[in-house]
């Protein structure tokens, strides 16, 4: 089974891939990449990045998500509505306001610092909460992340920035280019990079007392996870803006299909978060043609959608 | 052996242990018993060291427990906690073969796979091995987490309580199997159990305790008695022998 999956998931993703280079305002056709220069010129400033962002977003934020969920033991949060993204574009907003001449490389390293420091935030508060109310923790996240945001805006209106924030409120891909989207790359990186200790992960998703009883270092991975989820997000923020429900929806869909075995399912829930994105980038640039539509909007309209059949479609049992 | 010497502990300001001295003697089913809010359960986390020592001092073979390594001591003993939780999407045969995580960290080899159908053979799990624990019985899956921790193939295996929710025929199946896997394996099994009952039918030793101490000590024909079940639980019952074991009649 999982291996279908990888193997759709992979032909999906290159079938995507062509298509989102063919598709945009300017018109682009495999002719044309032959025989105009320009055309070439497009393809690699312009549709590659674009597409390469799209993909890496969509799997880092959905193994993202997915350790997420781990560390809270709580299927219902994912790191942008739950205050790591809200904390991220902060810490973006206090480097434009306290280094305004510094480059990306510092904005984005206070975007990660003050993402873990949100991210931390936001375990100690569910800590606290008992355990026989799952449904406080999504909600208490919710919550998080909303006054977060709040305070946000409120130093982007006092420092006369409210247009500004606008660019990391609403992810969308319009604006990427050469030069623009490689931090991607390292979010992608750290995505790997989890799937690395994949196991570890999946044991630390059976508690506390059972990790430490196989003799995991609960702590290291802990630190491990809270290190990839901050750095996704604060990556995919600086780069595109926040994308909110991919964390989310993707990794309870491939654990609801093929469980939770991590080292055999983050592949397959990175690839489908992938391909989600990317689709809904493609959607975005047609639905309105020559305009976009913000692919957040795109892919909440769908997300909602497989939300809903997610929770009233029936679990698979093995 | 695990010695236990003069082990105190508190939470919250109150006492949950106090001043206890125990040897859980290698080979056999130890039971603690003793009513709620006896002790048990932190005793057995102290021994795992899922919590920390506050005072006293706790030996595992002659070793220091809190001088033994995280991946040292998890090929000596693994723990059961009482809370097993059932959202976790994972099938019992990847469940049990997290039971190879302290030798295979992760990557399992042929034979942590040989074990691991070892384990699933014994505890009758072949059948429902790519079932999720989500979708299991509450003791099936009770049958798969003791199994996991079988899997661990260590010397001690504590066990918080694994009856709880189970009913007699499962209770009666996975008490047995225990016993006889412990005796074929010369393994030391400590269970915490609410059943005055299963621990005199099953096991080889109780240890009592009351009020953060441990009250009495010695295999069940000494331990079981009215008087005891009169100091220690605080009630009057009748113990009758059946098949040269104590009874208590409920």
């Amino acid at each position: 089974m999982p291996h279908l999956w990888l193997l759709i998931c992979l032909c999906l993703i290159f079938l995507l891939s062509v298509l989102s280079v063919f598709v945009g305002v300017i018109d682009l056709t495999p002719m044309a990449l032959l025989q105009d220069p320009e055309a070439l010129q497009l393809l690699a400033v312009s549709r590659l990045p674009r597409t390469a962002a799209a993909v890496l977003t969509g799997c880092s934020m959905a193994v993202s998500g997915q350790i997420m969920q781990i560390l809270v033991r709580n299927k219902f949060v994912e790191p942008i509505s739950a205050g790591t993204g809200q904390a991220a574009a902060l810490g973006i907003l206090l480097s434009v306001l306290l280094f305004p001449a510094a480059g990306l490389a510092v904005k984005m390293s206070l975007a990660a610092a003050t993402a873990l420091l949100g991210t931390l935030g936001f375990l100690a508060l569910v800590q606290r909460l008992p355990p026989t109310e799952p449904l406080l923790v999504p909600l208490v996240g919710l919550v998080y992340g909303g006054i977060l945001g709040a305070v946000m805006v409120f130093i982007a209106y006092q420092a006369d920035l409210i247009q500004y924030i606008d660019v990391w409120m609403l992810g969308e891909f319009s604006g990427v280019m050469r030069g623009r989207y490689e931090l991607l790359w390292l979010a992608g990186i750290a995505a790997f990079v989890s799937y690395l200790i994949a196991d570890q992960f999946a044991i630390l998703g059976l508690g506390r007392d059972m990790s430490l009883s196989l003799g995991l270092n609960h702590r290291q991975v802990m630190a491990m996870g809270l290190l990839c989820v901050s750095v996704v997000s604060a990556l995919t923020v600086v780069t595109v803006g926040m994308l909110p429900f991919v964390g989310l929806i993707i990794p309870n869909l491939i654990s609801r299909q093929l469980g939770d075995n991590l080292r055999v399912t983050l592949p397959v829930t990175a690839l489908l978060g992938g391909v989600f994105v990317l689709g809904c980038d493609i959607l975005a640039r047609v639905v309105r043609h020559p305009y976009e539509v913000p692919v957040g909007t795109i892919f909440g309209v769908l997300g909602t959608l497989a939300f809903l059949w997610l929770i009233y479609a029936r679990p698979r049992n093995a | 052996m695990i010695r236990i010497r003069n082990v105190s502990h508190q939470i919250a300001g109150q006492t949950i242990l106090q001043g206890v001295d125990l040897d859980i003697q290698q080979g056999g089913l130890t039971a603690l018993v003793g009513p709620n809010g006896a002790g048990k359960s932190t005793l057995l986390s102290l021994l795992a060291r899922l919590q920390t020592l506050q005072s006293g001092q706790i030996e595992i073979n002659g070793q220091d427990l809190q001088q033994i390594s995280h991946g040292d001591l998890a090929q000596m003993l693994a723990i059961l906690p009482q809370v097993l939780t059932s959202t976790h999407r994972i099938s019992v045969e990847d469940l049990v073969g997290f039971g190879r995580y302290p030798y295979s960290r992760g990557r399992l080899g042929p034979k942590d796979r040989e074990i691991v159908a070892e384990v699933l053979e014994s505890f009758e799990l072949q059948e429902i091995k790519h079932r999720f624990l989500d979708t299991l019985s509450g003791g099936q899956r009770q049958r798969a987490y003791t199994a996991m921790a079988w899997a661990q193939d260590t010397e001690y295996l504590l066990l918080d309580e694994p009856l709880n929710n189970l009913d007699i025929a499962a209770s009666r199946s996975l008490m047995s199997r225990l016993k006889s896997l412990a005796v074929q394996q010369g393994r030391t099994i400590v269970i915490v159990l609410h059943d005055i009952n299963y621990a005199a039918g099953y096991a080889d030793h109780i240890v009592a305790m009351k009020a953060g101490r441990v009250v009495t000590n010695g295999p069940p024909r000494e331990v079981v008695s009215e008087a005891f079940l009169r100091s220690v639980f605080d009630t009057d019952a009748r113990v009758i022998v059946a098949n040269d074991r104590p009874l208590v009649v409920v």
